[in-house]
């Protein structure tokens, strides 16, 4: 765990600094989330993510994920289980999607 | 002669009709409102027309009787929009628009055919939505007769249209079946895909608290997929499975199909703004009010009407060549029925939670926040003339746009 305590998160758990994200904190983060390997998939997510929002300020919402990515809405729960958005979010090292008002 | 061009007379729009009837030159100005339905609903009201409390009559006039005569209303469903044209064409007659201004007020929709199976059998007979007239009243007549059983209110994607009301149809359900004397054969599930009662976390812990004392039973980060028929159950992304006696859905919310078609949507028809000016992002003379913008706030008749003085100021301001002013801070404002004549009220915005406290007059109130009082449902009662009223024809309301930290126990 001694990764994450080089960058700074959320009550949360959510990264507060995009720019201290890099690979290795991704894969610590997934396995946080309980995701043992990050796959080519995994990552496509994860870059799609990182690019929208460098682009927009905010983590993307699930609907904006599968449309930019191309991968279904299932599949995209089998890769992130649970709530992909927000996992998604942690592992991209990004803030809280903010669908949720 | 110049334009100003409002689509949609809904709450947002019909607002701003008032406010530019009042605030432009005639001589200069003509201002028209495009709609394509004749009738105005107190959308708020929806709510409790399953359980009896308001019929269909309390919640319809017509729209005429809210837009000033100086102002132009024409009824037609809208074709396309070309932002780039600075025109609008109808599907009456074909007409074009040419304007100066447009306002987008065209709202959100729901659409229960984006889930599986949603639409398909049994549709508004043991499966309802209540944020339509027809939903609504079909859920009554539902109610009249039904014994019990397992009741399950779901959520489909977030945002939604007023983020309260599941949780108000919830409270009201508990109180119509106690009343009804069948709470005990009534069971209620309330699955979400949220990872508790609400999206913030101090008012999801408060609200969290009032579902467990009333028995209800919370399921979190449910994420629809699909509804099985079969089976009598809706099931999630991940396959959890949960069945249901009677399904009471929050469909997938979105903006106005004429938004896609005109290509100026996010990938939910939302029109996307600048969160705090309200103008669009890529047309400058584009401005937007209420749920058919993408700023992050609730999708509620009390944000369109907090948001409504700022952009009247800006649009006002770039007439005359001047920047917007940054000044929308996504205030919200919800009264929360909870049942046995009790509510309580949240006041919020984009960076402030709902916190305890009093409302409207610091330490006074009449209303409480984040508590449970009677003095809430009241407000709210009242709220019903004070929407027909007031609000609808842009009346001024006791509070400043933007809300105050004054009264709050941060």
């Amino acid at each position: 765990m001694s990764l994450l305590e080089t960058v700074s998160l959320n009550e949360e758990g959510f990264m507060t600094d995009p720019n201290e994200w890099t690979k290795e904190v991704a894969v610590e983060m997934a396995s946080g989330e309980g995701i043992a390997e990050l796959t080519e998939d995994h990552w496509k997510i994860i870059e799609f993510c990182r690019e929208s929002a460098a682009d927009s300020g905010a983590a993307p919402t699930l609907r904006q994920i599968t449309k930019g990515t191309g991968i279904s809405t299932k599949e995209l729960f089998a890769l992130y289980p649970k709530g992909p958005a927000k996992k998604v979010a942690k592992v991209s090292g990004l803030g809280k999607p903010e669908g949720c008002v | 002669m110049k334009t100003f061009l409002i689509l949609g007379a809904g709450t947002g729009g019909t607002m701003v009709a008032n406010k530019m009837a009042h605030e432009l030159d005639p001589q200069e100005w003509r201002v028209i409102i495009v709609d394509k339905f004749e009738t105005h609903y107190y959308q708020p009201g929806f709510l409790f027309i399953p359980f009896g409390i308001y019929s269909p009559g309390d919640v319809i006039k017509p729209k005429r009787d809210f837009i000033p005569h100086n102002v132009e209303f024409i009824l037609s469903d809208i074709e396309l929009i070309e932002p780039d044209k600075n025109r609008v064409v109808l599907t009456k007659e074909n007409k074009v628009i040419n304007y100066d201004y447009l306002v987008v007020s065209t709202g959100t929709q729901i659409h229960p055919d984006e889930t599986e199976g949603m639409t398909d059998d049994g549709w508004h007979e043991n499966k309802f939505d209540f944020y339509t007239i027809e939903g609504a009243t079909a859920l009554s007549r539902f109610f009249k007769f039904w014994k019990g059983g397992r009741m399950v209110l779901n959520i489909t994607e977030m945002p939604i249209k007023c983020p309260v009301a599941p949780l108000e149809f919830l409270f009201l359900a508990d109180w119509f079946f106690t009343e009804r004397g069948i709470r005990d054969n009534v069971e209620i599930v309330f699955a979400t895909p949220l990872d508790g009662a609400f999206t913030k976390p101090r008012a999801s812990a408060v609200l969290g608290d009032i579902l467990g004392q009333k028995g209800i039973n919370l399921v979190p980060d449910f994420n629809i997929g699909s509804v099985d028929n079969s089976k009598q159950a809706i099931v999630s992304w991940d396959e959890q499975e949960v069945e249901y006696d009677l399904l009471v859905t929050i469909p997938t919310n979105m903006g106005a199909e004429v938004i896609d078609r005109s290509g100026m949507g996010d990938e939910l028809n939302y029109v996307p703004i600048d969160k705090h000016t309200l103008q669009s992002d890529k047309w400058e003379n584009v401005w937007v009010i209420g749920d058919a913008g993408n700023a992050p706030t609730s999708k509620a008749g009390s944000v369109a009407h907090f948001m409504l003085d700022v952009l009247i100021d800006n649009i006002l301001r770039h007439m005359e060549g001047l920047d917007p002013l940054p000044k929308f801070d996504g205030h919200a404002n919800c009264y929360i029925e909870s049942g046995f004549e009790k509510g309580i009220l949240i006041d919020f915005n984009y960076d402030v939670e709902p916190l305890p406290g009093k409302f409207p007059l610091p330490g006074f109130g009449p209303f409480s926040l984040l508590k449970e009082s009677a003095a809430n449902h009241w407000g709210k009662m009242a709220f019903r003339w004070i929407y027909w009223n007031i609000l609808l024809k842009g009346g001024e309301m006791p509070f400043e746009s933007q809300m105050t930290m004054a009264g709050k126990w941060a």
